[in-house]
């Protein structure tokens, strides 16, 4: 549109920031654990829209899968199952100032911290430039992530797989096999049943997609897979299917079947072509999107498992939430 | 100005007027319900005007088809967690009254409200 003058799009950035700031105030200054929660949701959206801002679309796409999707699911079973405990006393004033002295801290060594940078941020993305044709990736995001850096990338694949042994070893002696039951709570409502029939469908495809466009565009097995764990976390919610069994094999594979085929590839790297985590040049483009298919898959597997939580039997659910259900059933 | 580009700046300015009616219910109006059912609203047609309005600068098929997907997605999302705040509401309001009976009441209230604009 050459005839109208559009303003600046940087003034967009003003009500951003200033929506964040506010918000950040507000969570922090909040009682109500639910409702910080859901502010909590709406924070990571927004942080999101920043790293758009920014130009960084893998982050954003991260960040509101992770910081705002799954994270607040997390956050949100913990709150329910807390429960709202309002006749708690309030912490003392040596706590409070001792903790808000902490987060001052924190917050004025971060900014010294970002302030102190050198002004041309010392980066690789030159060489990265130089070298990305050797994936065949058009994402050069992808390319650092898969190649350059990929043993980073395969740490960060096992530390997932840890997480949920973790997780699972904090289920009591006697559950172990049992199901994860953090995500049973209380008989669905109509409507989370309406959106877990519609959604997942949609949700399979936008995650495969995330995956498998990740090569060339943002996106990648990390967001990919955080989609689909939410889809299954939905589902679970819903009521409409039960996380698996600890003991299951099959679930066991498909946390493994990730970390466990980049380290083989890796290996084999080490032999067929010139160095650990190094890919033969005519198979480095099906190698690499061989590992982030399985990747995506135990992603996918992980995050899901985390936020269904540790093995537990089926029994009395926490006080606050079977009192609540017998109410609903009382006429 | 091509008519395309009028085209969509008469839309998302007319999406972006039902955004700021949504902000202005959710400022103005006395409790949680009420707020609720301006934000929903507002969004669901805001961001279908918008959608519409963008329409002509998206690439054909895959853009456009898109879009819509993306509002498709927003109205189903948006009217189910609409739902589901509302009945956490609810649960809520039973739960600080003094008993289970209040809060099926308040329940029953908006339904029957619901019938009577339906017949009248």
């Amino acid at each position: 549109m050459p005839d109208v003058s559009l303003p600046d799009p940087h003034w967009a950035d003003l009500p951003l920031g200033f929506a964040l700031l506010v918000l950040a105030l507000w969570l922090t200054w909040t009682q109500r654990d639910r409702a910080a929660v859901i502010g909590f949701s709406g924070y990571g959206l927004l942080v999101a829209i920043a790293w758009v801002r920014l130009g960084s679309m893998d982050v954003a796409l991260t960040e509101a899968a992770l910081g705002g999707g799954l994270m607040g699911l997390l956050l949100l079973t913990a709150a329910a199952r807390l429960g709202e405990e309002t006749d708690q006393p309030a912490p003392g004033l040596p706590a409070r100032l001792s903790i808000a002295l902490l987060c001052l801290g924190v917050t004025l060594v971060l900014a010294a911290v970002v302030l102190g940078l050198p002004s041309p941020a010392p980066n690789l993305v030159a060489p990265v430039a130089s070298h990305q044709a050797v994936t065949e990736l058009g994402n050069p995001v992808a390319a650092v992530l898969i190649a350059f850096r990929a043993v980073d990338t395969m740490l960060e694949s096992v530390v997932l797989a840890l997480a949920v042994i973790v997780l699972w070893s904090f289920g009591a002696d006697r559950a172990w096999g049992a199901r994860p039951r953090a995500l049973h709570l209380g008989p669905p409502s109509p409507a989370l049943v309406f959106l877990g029939r519609l959604l997942p469908p949609a949700g399979l495809i936008v995650g495969v997609h995330l995956f498998w466009t990740g090569a060339d565009h943002p996106g990648g097995p990390f967001q990919g897979g955080a989609v689909l764990a939410a889809m299954a976390a939905l589902l679970w919610l819903a009521r409409l299917g039960e996380p698996p069994r600890v003991s299951d094999g099959l679930t066991r594979l498909g946390i493994v079947v990730g970390p466990l085929l980049f380290l083989l590839i890796g290996l084999a790297g080490a032999v067929i072509a010139d160095a650990f985590l190094d890919y033969p040049e005519a198979l480095t483009k099906p190698l690499i999107l061989l590992i982030e298919a399985a990747k995506t898959l135990s992603v996918a597997v992980a995050l899901a498992l985390l936020v269904a939580g540790p093995p537990e039997l089926p029994g009395p659910m926490p006080p606050r939430q079977s009192g609540r259900a017998a109410k609903g059933v009382t006429p | 100005m091509s008519l395309a580009d009028a085209f969509t700046a008469v839309f998302v300015s007319l999406g972006a007027f039902f955004f700021f009616a949504g902000w202005v219910g959710l400022v103005r109006f006395p409790d949680a319900l009420s707020r609720l059912h301006a934000l929903s609203k507002a969004d669901n047609l805001g961001l279908g005007l918008v959608v519409i309005g963008l329409l002509p600068q998206a690439s054909w098929p895959f853009g456009t088809l898109k879009l819509i997907a993306l509002w498709l997605v927003a109205v189903l999302v948006g009217g189910a967690s609409a739902q589901l705040l509302a009945g956490a509401i609810h649960a809520q309001a039973a739960e600080t009254s003094t008993g289970g009976e209040p809060g099926r009441g308040t329940e029953a209230a908006p339904g029957a409200n619901g019938n009577d604009k339906a017949t009248s």
